[in-house]
């Protein structure tokens, strides 16, 4: 047989599923894996599905999307953050935020461009540039500065084919919000250095301390910046798969050309589930963020109170303590961890060498779990 | 803070403690950033004012087994005429006097009160809505409405809850 692709032969499968299998063969586990929302998508959203597919909304919709669901993303990010995107031209709906990815990574990429990666990062970040075709160059960042990203080592990594550099805040592994000054000085290297920029913005709303900055409003940043939103976190609709990319004109056009050939469009239901989350579920939001902020406060205390250092989280719903103190990788941590006290982690090593030494903890989970989850992390600290 | 309802985190306060009244004063102050003694002082302060009545827990009574000789409820829609100066005040404290009686709520509609009441059955019920309650001075007309089934109470649906369908690790 010929050989299949030689990059994605060369790309190995996450360092999540080894621990997902054993998980998955586990009882009585309290997983701190989860990387998504415990809430199930609010009542008023999934009625709106409901009545949708009641009504034969079971069509496909035009390519970039219906019209009012890309108003109403537009003003949300105009009245919210200051974001200023044209609806009929600068946005496209897509099946989440991983699609959106793709289509901004093909769309920017030509074979062998170098896309900066900062790290620890969401495990899909390095594929996706793989896959599009470039070469993904990391950049360290560290848990004494908050994981904010460092303009001048980002600029030591610019080489002539570097092309863009891809980044998400709130972050996951870290819950890592990036400071607006760390924002402003992306910005300014990538005019200089005429790059792109792409800015993950999935928990955008998961934002507990002021108010999330939206990489396309900075100054600068807008004709050269694609952002990627979308409704799993915020709203709880990971498996709805329905996202956006707002992005200048040129590249949205591109972006459609791609999806109208590979996706056609989101699925129906779940953009008018959309319309119905931007049009009447802030209220829902508030509580669930609300909420997420209570556990967040109290879990991360519980860490530290136990003796693992954790950065503050900013954002998101992790946290992403340190566990050099315990003497263990962060591998072997996790996996003894699951073993002798079945509460199962991501450890940090999976979302790039910077993360080595830390464990990702969801606490998109409930109280009470967590607080059993604290309690047996303690002894199994305590075991070793 | 001494009761100043209006600020946003004394409110977060209040609602943490009436959606789940077993939280710790520490762990309340955990999630509102506020320091232990603050949090403290104030729910003393609510509970010495009556602002916090008093703590108790939702049961579903259907789920407990051999409850079924247990209490009946039922909601009572009364008429009531009102009189000059209390208007519906005097006849709706007189009916809240009244242990069988839960809650009394002055109500727009057909109707004026709409009351809960509980008793051992449906005979004890009906007997107290016949000789006390349509009894009293002004009452006019009385629906009475047995409860057959709790689907959900203050906030809690009691259906089974769906299974978490998450995988245990996701990206």
């Amino acid at each position: 047989m010929k050989p299949l692709n030689d990059v994605i032969t060369a790309c190995p499968p996450s360092g999540i599923r080894r621990f997902f299998d054993i998980a998955a063969e586990m009882d009585d586990v309290i997983s701190l894996g989860v990387g998504e929302p415990d809430f199930v998508t609010p009542w008023r959203i999934r009625e709106a599905g409901i009545y949708a597919l009641e009504h034969g909304y079971t069509t496909y919709t035009s390519n970039a999307g219906l019209p009012e669901l890309r108003k109403l993303i537009c003003a949300e990010l105009a009245t919210r953050y200051d974001a200023d995107y044209a609806w009929d031209t600068e946005c496209l709906i897509t099946t989440g935020v991983s699609e959106g990815l793709d289509l901004a990574l093909r769309v920017l990429l030509n074979p062998g461009d170098e896309v900066i990666v900062p790290e620890p990062c969401y495990v899909a970040y390095e594929p996706c540039v793989a896959f599009g075709g470039g070469v993904p160059v990391r950049v360290a960042t560290r848990a004494e500065d908050g994981f904010a990203i460092d303009a001048a080592a980002v600029e030591a990594a610019i080489t002539p084919r570097t092309k863009a550099i891809l980044i998400g805040s709130p972050a996951n592994p870290t819950g890592a919000v990036q400071p607006v000054a760390a924002l402003r000085a992306l910005v300014r290297l990538a005019e200089k250095h005429d790059l792109y920029l792409i800015s993950d913005e999935i928990y955008d709303r998961l934002t507990y301390d002021g108010v999330h900055t939206c990489l396309g409003a900075v100054p600068g940043a807008r004709e050269r910046t694609v952002v990627l939103g979308g409704f799993s976190k915020a709203q709880a609709m990971t498996g709805w798969r329905v996202g956006w990319i707002c992005a200048p004109a040129p590249v949205a056009e591109l972006c459609v050309r791609v999806h109208q050939y590979t996706m056609l469009c989101a699925p129906h239901v779940s953009q008018i589930a959309a319309v119905e989350a931007l049009s009447a579920a802030d209220g829902d939001v508030r509580e669930m963020v609300a909420d997420y902020d209570r556990r967040r406060r109290v879990f991360v205390k519980g860490l530290r109170e136990i003796g693992l250092d954790c950065p503050e989280p900013g954002g998101a719903f992790y946290a992403f303590p340190s566990i050099r103190g315990s003497g263990l990788d962060s591998e072997t941590f996790a996996e003894r961890l699951l073993k002798a006290e079945s509460v199962a982690v991501v450890p940090g090593n999976v979302f790039g060498p910077s993360g080595e030494g830390h464990i990702r903890c969801s606490y998109a989970t409930a109280l009470p779990q967590l607080e059993e989850a604290l309690v047996r992390i303690d002894r199994f600290l305590h075991s070793l | 803070m001494s009761g100043d309802v209006g600020s946003d985190t004394v409110r977060e306060i209040l609602e943490l403690l009436e959606r789940d009244s077993t939280l710790s004063h520490d762990t309340i102050a955990t999630m509102t950033g506020l320091p232990v003694a603050e949090v403290t002082a104030q729910i003393r302060a609510w509970e010495a004012s009556g602002v916090i009545r008093r703590y108790k827990a939702v049961v579903n009574w259907d789920a407990v087994e051999g409850a079924d000789a247990g209490e009946v409820m039922a909601f009572i829609d009364v008429a009531v005429l009102p009189a000059r100066g209390v208007g519906f005040d005097d006849v709706a404290q007189r009916i809240s006097r009244f242990d069988e009686v839960r809650s009394v709520y002055l109500v727009s509609g057909g109707h004026d009160l709409r009351c809960t009441v509980v008793g051992s059955n449906i005979r004890a019920v009906s007997d107290f809505v016949s000789r006390k309650l349509s009894t009293i001075d002004r009452v006019q007309a009385t629906a009475t409405h047995f409860v057959l089934a709790t689907h959900k109470q203050d906030g809690d649906n009691f259906a089974e809850p769906d299974p978490d369908h998450r995988l245990p690790i996701t990206p």
